[in-house]
């Protein structure tokens, strides 16, 4: 460790050159700078004005003023202010004299069987996302579906869920969603609809439905694609086309390197080398959470361990498991093909020249059979082939990688099934178009024109959540289910075969592809429970099919469903041929959105406003580019440039991106969207344009023209602020091994006992606390979802995240060290920290936040009249104040998915993490009833329970054994400005990091 | 013309504005404190109109039936619960069964209808209160809600006030009866409650729980 003088970062004398010019000094200085100097934006690095400017004020300029639009015209904020201060006064004094409104209580009458009014109850189901199950348990409170956990006895969630599942609650509440039959424009019933259809399918009876096309996202479900061959049997020439604008890479890489259609499942606890290839793996998209279970299983020095994976990773645009890597290369889209190329003729005993590489074969070769290669499930098929066959090399297959047969009903090129369809519209040879789900007009690249194309079709059918535009091009939208509202199975990703229940019936009326499918068969009014019960009564075999049924429902998945591995072979050499010299220009790489992926989340707020990982945006895309590549064009953070290629341009701000290779530029895709709702309609610009078929993954010979103008972006990178401290501690594992109390050496901690109050309270019974393990944490924010969810979190939306009042009850913080082009990430969750000598507590006027006898500190929100000196006197900048109504009392749907154990807050009043005090008093009044003690593990917080890699740990502080405690005495363990001798409750458990010697800090 | 005022007059004017706005700002206060704290307000012991006159003096003082038999959330969740209709069913599908009072009950059975009650004991929606554990620790049905078995129609015998939680929160062992007296309307403690109270603190594990998130969140 150096000295902190010495370091790049804050505490450096430089912060006082604000001077552009200065920028490359900087570099200089960074370049030679050894150990971490922690910084969190190029605004922080180089100390310009703005950032200053956020470090003083904990709120932006005027952000106590009412908002645009509140004051009547002429009026000015201040006289506004006494108008309803006084009003509400006087009416404050007249609420004394009158009563509480009363109240009914409207009982069953007939009490269903298990429901205790009062207790939730828990159901197991699904989340599928692309086909792929996310095993869940719903929290249900008298019906009303509030929370999703993962399904703790199922071996792909273990409990855990990812964000997209987290916020898979409020989907199911939408008020934006379509929520009657439509007949252009008109509102019809589903019988209409069923009689159009029937009457529709009896005409092609004649000509073996040679005029019936069916399009669905990609099919997994069993049942599914048992009622559409049913379907295609009775219509030999009808023809079922699959879509959806994710996992081409994926699907297409197996099959190109085998020959058949595998899923490779990857088995991170046995790897000891990783290599990712733009690859989202950790917490996010298919086994995502199991990823990172796995990979934290191999990174964590908890318990004594001296012994790391090591993490590589190569990326045309940071992400947030990239961020996670030992060392990162950032290269250009246009050079990913030719690096694998060169890894796969390197490891065969070619030369290389770089040093990275040099230093990454020797890892591999010496970790045959021990390391992983992943490529992004979005990156080409032909990256994705290589990489099978470099893992094949090294003798992986089988091994670290495992492959089962494809968990989706009919794996197909689905690109060429979409031009195929689009063929048969061009032809006329549509009749009935049935679009099951997915938003292909809007997903789909214009050079294949499916607005027109659709329009050619006769009849028209689609069934969506959303009157999107898709169903705008449809006579008929039917409303589809939620995934918490129907009778469904899906796979999850290791094969076991979950069968979904409906958790509420569905609120808009929702049908399932089940139901529609169904209008093929002389039954078009069965059931979604008929059909899924119908399926399986069929394949079952032995006589115990109701209790086989109903143990597999209960439980969440079918048992013995697993896929067996199969064994899969090399077809011959796999050689793409290496792509073409860079053109001139820039480079554009298209990334599905880390959260509303391809778009079909854009109207979930909650996704909207949980900051992306990296680029740490709420509510937009932007233009992403290296702060070189800014320089060159001359541009700055949210200037506005129109990026033009192929043809099709886009109009977007600027946001850099240390870590984006220079000359590229990275465009999220799912944004723009205009018609589907009021979160999704305006955020951001659509990128899908620009992509092509050929071009899908990333675009050459792209130019950037600055506009002159600026839009801002609601980037919560410098919200709350800890000034001048070094609030993340990592090291290196051989500086670990070296000195396992770096992390406390560091930081000068009080004196034990040192306090200015004459007696020092005494903590007996239970003392809770928390500990967090920055080494597995991998910065995927599902924490911050679960904890919205259950919480009962405001949205705020991007005017007031602008304004630093985002209501986040935790935030991860996302520090760099090292070079400004491609530094080291660390992520830090950072929620209340439960100071037992809380600053917050001292400074109240009216008593409104006061400590526990379990060390917690309380907040009252009856109490609390909205001074925020709390807030004002928190080092940690965890308290979250209501500066305007952010909760929506309005809408009905959403008034069901609140928890009825947390009070909905109103305006006026501060909030803040509370542990889940709810659960802790569930769990105390549980174990009281049961006259004995609340058990290690019992109380479980919102975050604690979803987090992939279990890097948060909970519990109680007096009771030695339990793991909470274990974790505290790890060497690692430190206080988050331990020198404030705020005593915190919840402690961090230091970054330690397998960097590789060869290279140095990265 | 001389003064009418003298000097010290003005000393007298400033004194007794202050004066007036401190007694009528006391006075007002007091209004405050005597009207919320007034039975007007909390509606203690203020009996509800309910959609069917149900007699808890009929029910639980004439017949002796148990809380517990409708009552049924009481020892396991938060809420006691108020009884579905199939409840009251039970027995008024064999007496009273042409009784007019009871037509709300049958058409209730009938239409699929809930009864809608008036709550009667309203906690503020801030308040997480919860009735098992309060049984669990020997806390009588009759301590809060008095008695029961007297009341043809259904009011708040306590005021349910923070102070009067507050009250048996900080000395549960004046409050405190066995558990087999759970639902005993007019319990008479056996030995003086001094000696009964600290013991079943001791036996049941009471704690004296006043921080703000037992009760708030």
């Amino acid at each position: 460790m150096m000295p902190k003088d010495d370091g790049p970062g804050m505490n450096s004398p430089m912060s006082e050159q604000s001077n552009p010019l200065n920028v490359d000094l900087i570099q200089k200085r960074l370049e030679k700078a050894k150990g971490p100097g922690y910084w969190r934006s190029l605004d922080e690095l180089f100390s310009t004005d703005g950032f200053r400017e956020f470090l003083h004020r904990e709120f932006p300029r005027q952000a106590s003023e009412w908002p645009e639009g509140e004051g009547e015209p002429g009026d000015d904020g201040r006289r506004n202010f006494l108008k309803i201060m006084g009003a509400s006064l006087a009416l404050a004094g007249l609420s004394a004299c009158t009563k509480q409104p009363p109240e009914e209580i409207l009982p069953y009458v007939e009490a269903p069987e298990k429901l205790i009014p009062g207790k939730p109850l828990y159901y197991a189901t699904a989340f599928p996302v692309s086909g792929i199950a996310n095993p869940v348990l719903v929290e249900t409170h008298d019906y009303r579906p509030t929370k999703v956990e993962g399904n703790p006895q199922h071996p792909v969630s273990m409990g855990a869920a990812d964000v997209p599942t987290q916020g898979s609650i409020l989907g199911l509440y939408d008020p934006d969603r379509v929520q009657t039959v439509n007949y252009i424009g008109d509102i019809r019933s589903y019988t209409t609809f069923l009689e159009t259809m029937v009457n529709a399918l009896e005409k092609q009876k004649a000509k073996n439905g040679a005029g019936i096309r069916i399009l669905t996202e990609t099919v997994t479900s069993p049942t599914l694609f048992a009622q559409i061959q049913d379907a295609l049997k009775q219509y030999p020439s009808a023809k079922w086309y699959q879509w959806e604008p994710l996992g081409h890479g994926r699907r297409m890489g197996a099959y190109l390197a085998f020959g058949q259609f595998v899923n490779p499942v990857y088995h991170f606890d046995q790897a000891d080398v990783i290599l990712s290839i733009d690859a989202e793996f950790l917490a996010s998209g298919q086994n995502g959470v199991k990823h990172a279970r796995d990979f934290a299983s191999k990174r964590s020095v908890r318990g004594g361990a001296t012994t790391q994976s090591r993490y590589y990773a190569v990326e045309s645009s940071p992400t947030a498991s990239g961020s996670k890597a030992d060392h990162r290369l950032p290269l250009k889209p246009s050079e990913i093909l030719s690096f694998v190329m060169s890894l796969k003729g390197a490891l065969a005993g070619g030369s290389t020249q770089s040093k990275f590489m040099q230093a990454l074969v020797q890892d591999l070769q010496a970790a045959k059979g021990r390391s992983i290669v992943i490529a992004g499930a979005d990156q080409s098929p032909e990256v994705n082939a290589v990489v099978h066959a470099i893992n094949d090399a090294l003798g992986n297959n089988g091994k670290t990688i495992t492959f089962t047969q494809s968990l989706e009903s009919k794996p197909v090129d689905q690109w060429a099934d979409l031009k195929s369809l689009v063929a048969d519209l061009n032809s006329n040879q549509v009749d009935l178009l049935l679009v099951l789900g997915g938003n292909p007009v809007y997903t789909a690249p214009p050079e294949l024109n499916l607005r027109g194309a659709f329009q050619l079709a006769k009849t028209r059918v689609r069934l969506g959540q959303y009157t999107d535009d898709t169903s705008e091009v449809c006579q008929w939208v039917v409303p589809e289910a939620h995934a918490f509202e129907q009778w469904s199975d899906a796979p999850a990703a290791d094969g076991t075969v979950t069968i979904m229940q409906p958790l509420i019936a569905p609120l808009y009326g929702g049908k399932s592809a089940h139901d529609i499918l169904n209008a093929f068969t002389e039954t078009p009014e069965l059931s979604g429970y008929e059909t899924l019960r119908g399926y399986y009564a069929s394949k079952h075999a032995g006589a115990d099919f109701d209790k086989w049924w109903r143990k597999s429902v209960h439980d969440g998945w079918i048992e013995g469903s697993t896929q067996a591995a199969v064994a899969v072979k090399l077809q011959g050499v796999v050689s793409p041929s290496a792509p073409v010299g860079t053109a001139s220009g820039y480079e554009v790489s298209f990334h599905a959105d880390p959260y509303i992926l391809d778009g079909r989340y854009g109207n979930n707020a909650w996704l909207q406003e949980l900051p992306r990982p990296v680029t740490r945006l709420t509510w937009d895309n932007a233009v992403v580019m290296s702060e070189k590549t800014a320089k060159e064009l001359k541009v700055e953070d949210e200037d506005r440039v129109e990026v033009a290629v192929n043809g099709y341009s886009i109009w977007g701000s600027v946001w850099r991106v240390p870590g984006q290779p220079d000359g590229a530029i990275a465009l999220s895709l799912g944004y723009g969207q205009t018609r589907i709702g009021r979160a999704a309609n305006g955020a951001g610009f659509d990128a899908n344009p620009m992509r092509t078929v050929a071009n899908s993954v990333y675009a050459q010979g792209a130019t950037v023209k600055p506009l002159g103008n600026k839009f801002r972006l609601a980037a919560v990178q410098h919200h709350f602020l800890m000034e001048g401290r070094e609030p993340v501690k990592s090291a290196s594992l051989e500086e670990y091994k070296k000195d396992p109390e770096f992390a406390q050496k560091e930081s000068e901690i009080a004196p034990k006992g040192l306090t200015i109050f004459p007696q020092e309270w005494q903590y007996k019974g239970y003392a809770w606390g928390m500990a967090i393990d920055l080494t597995t944490c991998v910065g995927c924010n599902a924490c911050v979802v679960a904890c919205q969810s259950e919480n009962n979190i405001a949205v705020v939306g991007k005017e007031q995240v602008l304004n630093t009042r985002e209501m986040h009850w935790i935030r991860i913080d996302r520090y760099y060290s090292g070079p400004s082009d491609n530094p080291q990430a660390y992520f830090q969750p950072v929620a209340c920290q439960q100071c037992e000598s809380a600053p917050c507590e001292l400074v109240c006027p009216v008593a409104a936040t006061e400590h526990d006898a379990e060390g917690l500190n309380n907040m009252v929100y009856n109490r609390c009249i909205g001074t925020r000196y709390c807030s004002n006197n928190c080092p940690y900048k965890v308290r979250r104040f209501n500066f305007l109504l952010f909760t929506d009392w309005e809408t009905e749907s959403y008034k069901l998915q609140r928890n009825p154990d947390v009070t909905v807050r109103s305006r006026g009043v501060m909030e803040k993490c509370s542990y889940c005090v709810q659960r802790i008093n569930y769990a105390k009044i549980t174990a009281e009833k049961q006259d004995r003690k609340v058990l290690d593990g019992e109380i479980v917080p919102a975050c604690a329970a979803t987090c992939p890699s279990q890097a948060i740990m909970f519990g109680d502080l007096n009771d030695p054994k339990s793991k909470v405690s274990q974790w505290k005495q790890e060497k690692t363990n430190y206080s988050l400005l331990g020198e404030l001798n705020t005593r915190p409750r919840t402690t961090y458990l230091a970054e330690v990091r397998n960097t590789n010697p060869q290279l140095g800090e990265a | 013309m001389p003064q009418l005022f003298k000097p010290s007059s003005n000393a007298w004017a400033r004194s007794s504005i202050v004066l007036a706005v401190v007694l009528l700002g006391g006075l007002g206060g007091l209004m405050f404190e005597l009207i919320a704290d007034s039975r007007y307000a909390t509606r203690q012991g203020d009996a509800r109109e309910q959609p069917i006159p149900f007699s808890h003096a009929h029910h639980v003082g004439s017949m002796g039936i148990d809380c517990r038999y409708c009552h049924t959330g009481v020892d396991n969740s938060q809420h006691a619960g108020v009884p579905p209709t199939k409840t009251c069913i039970n027995c008024h599908s064999q007496i009273w069964i042409n009784s007019s009072t009871l037509e709300p009950v049958r058409e209730s059975y009938r239409t699929n209808e809930s009864i809608r009650w008036t709550k009667v004991h309203d906690l503020p929606d801030y308040v997480y209160f919860n009735h098992s554990i309060h049984i669990k620790k020997g806390v009588g049905c009759e301590t809060c809600h008095g008695r029961v078995d007297r009341m043809p129609l259904m009011y708040m015998q306590s005021s349910l006030e923070m102070r009067w939680c507050l009250d048996c929160h900080r000395n549960p062992e004046q409050f405190l009866r066995p558990r087999q007296f759970i639902t005993t309307m007019g319990y008479e403690p056996s030995e003086p409650q001094e000696q009964l109270g600290v013991r079943l603190v001791k036996e049941y594990n009471v704690q004296k729980l006043e921080t703000c998130w037992t009760c708030h969140r």
